[in-house]
């Protein structure tokens, strides 16, 4: 076979177009830049990449901890020092995230074709709780109980008590660190992936992008 | 006005933007170290919370009276999980508001029968070498259920005025059946411990299922004492607490906060909302506010509200200087 017969086979092969769409949609500049708008210097922009590195010391502190099972952060000091980085992480996540999701309201983040990124933003908002909640529930102390008992009469009023049984700590436990976490983490890359897409929205007004 | 289309490229969304060197990787690294730094500072300072759980056991233990008068009503029929409904039984409709009953969608997928799971399957374990109590056990199945009410409603009066000596519960002479012989047992059994492990048998040996000892003990006031001692109660916004002086779920404010305010405290409520239905009202009502938070690009007003509140102008201070618009046209 000829190079150019083998070139021009390339071209049909679901391979080189998927690669084409990658370098259109993203090519590496884009998802690593090493310039940007000069406005991107505002301590705003901040808060998205420390959301990003405390999920990273939220999941490899749950990663000791799921490994080393859950009597371990009740046993052992060096547990439960695992267990209070894994609380902590949690509580500076939601902090910067907060702030994160408050900084992009007002800066209209949205405009110029990001709607999508802003809403999976919300997604991921949404999802974190669930998966928080679930971590509540699977402290396995006194406040896990309380919050079972007291968080079925909303679930079960709502239908959902029927599938997502908060008084099953089995079940709790599994959603909090295989199918959440994934889920939470799956959705971050998405949502990373618009923003380096799209790159960071221009400033509201005449001179930057739409008002809204 | 520019607007970016899908065939928009950055370049051409960019242009005449005056573009800045930014080392992306080292933000990144910079942010996992300092809260690498704060996170293991909060850590070894703070610690964690980590309350031990209350068991039956401790529950019989501290407070014998409500152990044996939540056993008892359990029996009659009067506790929470007993006339809850679905998806534990379907002893009452649930919440509803108009037509909207999701608690009826999906049946009695975690069928629970609390008087036999907590009370007489328990004791007839127990009664295993136990001639008293296995004769208590017969004569009140043999009862009728006129002769068991009446039992249960004598038993429960005397309840009221009970005496605990030496951790058994005593209560003045009267006409009560076999109660006081079977819950004496049953009290002894969840002393000893032997109930908290009880409730969790399903005929395996792995169990991480709680949720019959969680009703159980939710059923009576023991737990929700502690609860109220430590703000976990929801109506003292609960659900966002932690015990001690931890963050808790802070996130959850607005979800806790429907639960302190009209129509959800009030017994009348406002549309068919009101406290009966507070748990169904407050669900569909954060749904729906998750909803429009998502959408809100899409809504008018919500999406406007940035661009009349200046808050950008100190966000993206710079740029609305004199020198930072010409800096955007070069």
């Amino acid at each position: 076979m000829s190079e150019q017969t083998l070139e021009t086979s390339n071209d049909r092969s679901w391979t080189f177009r998927t690669r084409q769409w990658v370098d259109r949609v993203l090519p590496m500049d884009h998802l690593l830049p090493h310039r940007q708008p000069y406005y991107v210097g505002s301590w705003v922009y901040v808060f998205g990449v420390v959301t990003i590195a405390a999920l990273v010391w939220v999941v490899v502190s749950g990663v000791v901890l799921s490994f080393m099972g859950p009597q371990w952060w009740h046993d052992s000091s060096l547990g439960h020092f695992f267990n209070s980085l894994h609380f902590w992480s949690v509580q500076l996540f939601f902090l910067f995230m907060v702030l994160h999701l408050w900084g992009q309201y007002f800066m209209a983040g949205w405009r110029d074709g990001r709607a999508a990124t802003w809403m999976i933003g919300v997604v991921i908002f949404a999802a974190s709780i669930l998966t928080a909640f679930t971590g509540y529930l699977s402290q396995q102390n006194f406040a896990s109980q309380f919050i079972a008992v007291n968080a079925k009469d909303a679930m079960n009023a709502g239908g959902i008590g029927a599938f997502f049984n908060v008084l099953n700590f089995g079940q709790m436990y599994g959603l909090h660190i295989m199918l959440l976490p994934i889920t939470v983490t799956f959705l971050v890359v998405v949502h990373i992936v618009m923003v380096r897409a799209r790159g960071v929205v221009k400033p509201i007004g005449p001179e930057g992008g739409s008002a809204s | 006005m520019s607007s970016f289309t899908q065939r928009m490229t950055q370049d051409e969304y960019y242009r005449g933007v005056r573009m800045a060197p930014y080392d992306l990787v080292k933000e990144l690294g910079y942010a996992l170290a300092g809260v690498a730094v704060l996170a293991v500072f909060l850590a070894a300072t703070f610690s964690s919370p980590d309350v031990a759980p209350v068991t039956i056991a401790a529950w019989a233990q501290g407070d014998p009276v409500d152990f044996v008068t939540t056993a008892t009503n359990e029996l009659s029929g009067s506790t929470i999980s007993t006339g809850y409904g679905n998806p534990y039984n379907t002893n009452a409709s649930g919440q509803s508001w108009g037509p909207i009953a999701p608690v009826l969608w999906f049946g009695t997928r975690i069928p629970v029968d609390s008087a036999t799971a907590f009370v007489i399957q328990p004791l007839k374990y127990a009664s295993v070498g136990n001639t008293d109590l296995g004769t208590a056990l017969s004569t009140w199945s043999g009862a009728s259920s006129d002769q068991q009410t009446k039992w249960l409603k004598a038993y429960t009066d005397a309840l009221g005025k009970a005496t605990v000596k030496d951790g058994k519960v005593s209560v003045a002479d009267g006409d009560y059946g076999p109660l006081p012989t079977m819950m004496n047992n049953l009290l002894g059994v969840a002393q000893s411990g032997g109930l908290d492990g009880l409730l969790l048998v399903n005929g395996r040996f792995y169990q991480t299922d709680y949720t019959q000892g969680l009703l159980f003990m939710g059923d009576g006031t023991y737990l929700s004492g502690l609860a109220q001692q430590a703000n976990l109660t929801g109506s003292q916004w609960g659900m966002m607490n932690e015990t001690g002086q931890y963050p808790g779920q802070t996130w959850l404010w607005l979800y806790t906060m429907w639960y302190q305010v009209w129509p959800f405290t009030s017994p009348s409520g406002f549309l068919g909302l009101n406290a009966g239905n507070a748990d169904l009202g407050i669900v569909i009502l954060m749904t729906v506010l998750t909803a429009a938070l998502a959408l809100v690009p899409l809504i008018p007003i919500l999406r406007d509200i940035p661009r009349w509140v200046p808050i950008h102008r100190l966000i993206w201070r710079e740029y609305y200087t004199p020198k930072g618009k010409a800096a955007s046209r070069t």
